[in-house]
């Protein structure tokens, strides 16, 4: 992750979602984090609260919750599919969602249609959408 | 005044003179200050004329505080204060003579508010640590929460939060909720009207046989049960959990001290009351409700929760934690609608807790347990027949017919027994720690002479009988409240000290002024708080025969009238024990008139976007869908918003949810219409109650167009915060909705086709209803007007003195605010200062904060309430205007950005006396920015600043 002078150049690697999620997609699997903007809107994030490893997601609908000291706001599927990891080490760190947002990831979905992966945005749409 | 011999014997001493801070001489000043005329004059310019009352109230004329404290002396004695073994969750108790005086009676207790700043509220913070510890410890369960309201609300949100918490694939669609037939029956009324709006189903019956299949996610027992009744539930709990189905167990927390407690038996949670702990009966209440559950289900627990973190120089420090959960966050999807819990009282059962130590706890619970099985061994003795197999402190006798059981009655109620009754030919009787051997022969004498035989002479063990063993494997073995905090305190000496040590790191208003947006900190006067510990009220249970309780009657029948009389309508619910429980009273009052018309489908409910978050969650818990109404940018309703938003929704509108003085301080002009509006469209008008300080006397919910309000009578009405409850929160209704006000099943309250009851008492928490009564006698007819102007005028002023240092966000048209007003701080952001630093500040100043961030993120939201004096108001107002100056200080660059004045707020003395002094201003600056603190004395805050994440992140909610 770079940073700019206070601006923050989203990495060109990964896909974002209108609800401030990135994806990072490889051999048809998905793996799902929040953005640096999301978690600079939601502050201390305190708890992270997460589906089980065989879940069934759907694009757009909520996959779980994640809370800081003031809000609480929903998680996003960014794809459909089935959760097939879900990063445990967030129950005792969820601080890192603030240290490290894109590189502390929260599930990884075995996807069902990858055709969805064209709705995604780029690393500059997304930066114009949070600019 | 020219002598009149009419006037002689009129008391010279005014309540209204007491109760209004500022003197007579201060109104011109401050008339010119806030340029009005007169204080009728800014009356008219605060309040739109077409709502405004055009008479006096119909209230009695203002009593001096003596005259009312000789009435209330002379009502009181119509109580009857008989000796009561109703049980039913309702116990005597002995209050400890220093906890009655230090804690109970103590202003430095009772008058502090939630402790949301928790750098000074570390004392009460630390004893709600030890209420949830003591629980925790004696249910057998990982975490217990600071109190609910009542036993019967807690097992309500039980049955939620098994819900929320059952399993995601085999229960998804699962909605029935097994229930103990040997539930009290006030519980299993709540549990009715909390059940239905939501869907739940309730499956009544005996526990060994009841079906739990795929459609049960969650079952309520009860141990000891309606009856009495110790039960191993071990078993029963291991085949529901094998069912996927969770458990919630109700208990009494004395018997936790020598019976195998639930959590031991598996329970996932465990609640109950711990009234018996010390707090006295009151008629009712109020008492603390415990909530405890596992480690699993914390993040789904209702109510208030204080944890451990640490403060700025790493010391342990006490917060609320995990707010998340609360309605001011997730508004309709929160956990529950409870803000207000029982501080004060959770506060007296942990203070007992700690002076009787666990040692103390199991030797008034053995001795309440030993003079059961005397009773017991006695009245098997002259041939009654005891039903209970294993018992604590409840025994269940069958008289053998009709006969004896009418004559054992009469012959209790000649010697003042109350026992309880709940069919021909049973009755019950609970020991408690109160129970001498005289009562005990009493109550053995009494059933002897019902059958008309002599009981043995003496009592076991003194003859040389034995007792009945009935416990056996259901005594408990392990041990509990193990911490040093509960075994320190035995002697009085050091007893007095640790409650003064606690109560010297909070503010109350017996320190200073807590000027509190939404929350009328006003005065809890001396004479209003006296009578609720006589014990012609105190000692009263709220199931005895109402002729007993004809004082409180006549009080509660007078109070009920005066509050028609203040609201405008024609019938009032004392039942709601809080303002969040009114709302949920009162729209489902609403509902069922919708019902009663054939209207079956009206569900929704417009609330606007500046409401409080209990509005949408207690919404959410009647079932209802949830419309919200547009704010423009005047802080008003959107009207047209209003009008589409109804019209669209006039086929299934059921009301309108809206505070009035709006939450944003102002009493908006279009208030008639709104309410007109929604009428036309089918729906009922719920006003909000929250701001009545604003109304009485001059306009009324009535006035306005409503149907139904709560009043929050810890507000406007003079009963104290508690540190974070009691409260109360009766709804008053218009004729149409009268016949719907809340039942109860063993005491005869309510309208004719009544809702089920809301609250484990048909009066709620009555002995402290007592305190509004006081208040409207002494204050009088006039009086309570006068004071209404008073807090208008207070708020105005205050306005004036700091509207151009801190901008006010929203006012009428000519300027006005109600009763409170709203700073704006969003334009320091960007210099890095936020409104939770200016909070901090303000406890270097020696203050509270205001409410901050609601109802407007970035704000904070000053309500003085007519109490302050005006010099009290001054320095207020002098302390917000320097630090004014000293975020100036950081905007232009002479102040550091990080190291600040504001950013280390609060500094402690510890900090300010360091050797070490690193930061680039003053100690003074830190610590004495103003003479004031001086001349008038210096609060220290007991921490630093709390670091919240830490310990919402690093979860601890016991003593360790």
């Amino acid at each position: 992750m770079a940073w700019g002078l206070g601006v923050v150049m989203y990495p060109s690697d990964l896909k974002y979602t209108n609800e401030h999620e990135w994806v990072r997609l490889e051999d048809g699997s998905a793996t799902v984090g929040i953005t640096d903007y999301a978690q600079k809107q939601l502050g201390d994030v305190v708890f992270v609260e997460l589906p089980a490893v065989g879940t069934a997601v759907k694009q757009g609908e909520v996959f779980g919750t994640i809370e800081s000291v003031k809000a609480v706001s929903e998680l996003y599927a960014p794809l459909t599919g089935e959760v097939s990891e879900v990063n445990g080490d967030l129950t005792n760190h969820p601080e890192a969602v603030n240290s490290k947002p894109h590189e502390t990831w929260m599930i990884k979905i075995k996807l069902s249609d990858e055709g969805e992966t064209a709705s995604l945005l780029d690393a500059d749409a997304y930066n114009k959408l949070v600019g | 005044m020219a002598w009149s011999p009419l006037l002689l014997f009129e008391s010279p001493d005014k309540f209204v003179f007491r109760h209004i801070g500022p003197r007579p001489s201060d109104l011109e000043p401050m008339l010119e200050a806030v340029g009005a005329a007169s204080l009728d004059a800014l009356i008219d310019e605060a309040i739109p004329a077409d709502i405004r009352l055009t008479g006096p109230l119909d209230l009695p004329e203002a009593e001096s505080e003596h005259e009312y404290l000789t009435h209330l002396r002379a009502t009181g004695a119509r109580n009857k204060v008989f000796r009561s073994y109703i049980g039913l969750g309702y116990h005597d108790t002995i209050t400890p003579s220093v906890i009655l005086r230090n804690v109970v009676e103590n202003p430095g207790w009772y008058t502090p508010y939630t402790p949301y700043q928790a750098e000074i509220a570390q004392g009460r913070l630390e004893s709600l640590l030890n209420f949830q510890t003591m629980v925790a410890d004696l249910t057998g369960m990982d975490v217990a929460n600071a109190s609910l309201l009542d036993e019967p609300t807690a097992a309500a949100e039980a049955m939620t939060l098994l819900h929320r918490s059952r399993e995601a694939k085999s229960k998804k669609d699962a909605r029935v909720f097994a229930v103990s037939d040997r539930v009290f029956p006030h519980t299993l009324d709540v549990l009715r009207s909390r059940a239905e709006p939501l869907g739940l189903e309730l499956r009544i019956g005996d526990i060994e046989s009841i079906e739990l299949g795929d459609d049960v996610y969650g079952m309520y027992l009860q141990s000891p049960d309606d009856h009495g009744e110790v039960r191993d539930l071990t078993g029963l709990i291991d085949r529901a959990h094998a069912a996927g189905v969770l458990v919630a167990v109700g208990t009494d927390l004395l018997a936790c001290a020598v019976c195998t407690p639930p959590g031991e038996m598996g329970a996932d949670v465990v609640i109950g009351n711990s009234q018996r702990l010390g707090v006295p009966l009151g008629y009712g209440g109020p008492h603390a409700a415990f909530f405890a559950t596992r480690n699993d289900f914390v993040r789904q627990a209702p109510g208030r929760l204080i944890g451990v973190s640490q403060d700025s120089a790493a010391q342990k420090a006490f917060r609320m934690a995990l707010a998340t959960r609360e309605q001011h966050i997730r508004r309709e999807k929160a956990t529950s609608n409870i803000c207000t819990a029982q501080a004060l009282l959770a506060n007296v059962a942990a203070m007992y807790g700690v002076f009787h130590g666990p040692g103390g706890l199991q030797r008034i619970a053995q001795r309440v347990h030993d003079v059961a099985r005397v009773v017991a061994g006695e009245l098997a003795a002259l041939g009654f027949k005891q039903t209970n197999t294993a018992y604590f402190d409840t025994i269940r006798v069958d008289t053998g017919g009709a006969t004896a059981w009418e004559a054992i009655r009469a012959a209790a109620l000649a010697r003042g027994i109350n026992f309880r009754y709940p069919a021909p030919g049973i009755i019950a009787l609970s020991i408690n720690e109160t129970v001498s051997r005289e009562d005990a022969l009493d109550i053995v004498g009494v059933f002897a002479e019902g059958v008309g035989k002599t009981p043995i002479p003496g009592l076991p063990p003194n003859d040389g009988r034995t007792l009945p063993q009935v416990l056996g494997a259901l005594t408990r073995n392990s041990a509990f409240m193990t911490h040093p905090v509960f075994n320190s305190h035995h002697s009085e000496t050091e007893m007095m000290r640790y409650i003064r040590s606690l109560e010297r790191k909070d503010i109350g208003l017996d320190t200073s002024m807590i000027p509190l947006g939404s929350c009328t900190m006003k005065l809890n006067a001396a004479s209003e708080m006296l009578p609720i510990t006589w014990p012609e009220f105190s000692k009263l249970h709220p199931f005895i025969p109402a002729d007993q309780a004809a004082g409180y009657r006549q009080i509660i029948a007078e109070l009920e009238r005066y509050l028609c009389a203040i609201t405008g309508f024609a019938a009032a619910s004392l039942q709601p024990n809080s303002g969040a429980q009114g709302e949920f009273a009162g729209l489902m009052v609403i509902q069922a008139w919708h019902r009663g018309r054939g209207e079956t489908h009206r569900h929704v409910v417009l609330i606007p976007s500046s409401a409080h978050g209990t509005n949408p969650a207690s919404a959410a818990m009647a079932g209802m869908r949830v419309v919200i109404v547009a704010t423009d940018k005047h802080g008003n309703i959107d009207l047209d918003d209003l009008k589409n938003k109804a019209a669209a929704h006039a086929g299934d509108l059921s009301c309108l949810m809206v505070t009035y003085p709006s939450t944003h301080g102002v009493f908006e002009d279009a208030i008639r219409e709104i309410c007109r509006t929604v009428h036309e469209h089918g729906g009922q008008v719920y006003m909000d109650g929250a701001n009545m300080n604003a109304q009485v006397g001059l306009t009324s919910p009535a006035a306005i167009g409503a149907d139904v309000c709560h009043i929050n009578l810890h507000k406007t009405f003079s009963i104290p915060h508690g540190g974070g409850g009691p409260g109360m929160g009766p709804i008053a209704v218009a004729a149409h909705l009268a016949p719907y006000l809340p039942s109860h099943p063993i005491v005869h309250v309510g309208g004719e086709k009544g809702i089920p009851a809301v609250s484990g008492a048909p009066f709620g928490s009555a002995s402290i209803l007592l305190i509004s009564y006081g208040y409207i006698r002494m204050l009088g007819r006039d009086g309570v007007t006068e004071a209404t102007k008073w807090a208008i005028l207070n708020a105005n002023y205050l306005k004036a003195r700091l509207e151009k240092h801190y901008p006010v966000l929203y006012a009428r048209k000519n300027g006005r605010v109600a009763h409170e007003m709203i700073f704006d701080l969003r334009a320091f952001k960007a210099h890095g200062v936020e409104e939770g630093d200016v909070a901090k500040r303000l406890m270097d100043y020696g203050f509270h904060a205001p409410t901050v961030s609601f109802p407007v993120p970035g704000t904070l939201m000053v309500e003085p309430t007519e109490s302050e004096p005006r010099q009290e108001l001054d320095r207020f107002a002098d302390a917000l205007i320097a630090i004014r100056q000293e975020i100036q200080d950081v905007i232009d660059g002479k102040a550091d950005r990080k190291d600040n004045l504001l950013k280390n707020a609060p500094h402690t003395a510890a900090h300010v006396t360091a050797t070490e002094w690193t930061h680039p201003y003053t100690r003074e600056q830190a610590a004495y920015p103003l003479p004031y603190l001086k001349s008038h004395g210096k609060f220290w805050p007991a921490v630093g600043r709390i670091d919240n994440p830490y310990g919402d992140r690093n979860l601890i909610c016991s003593c360790e």
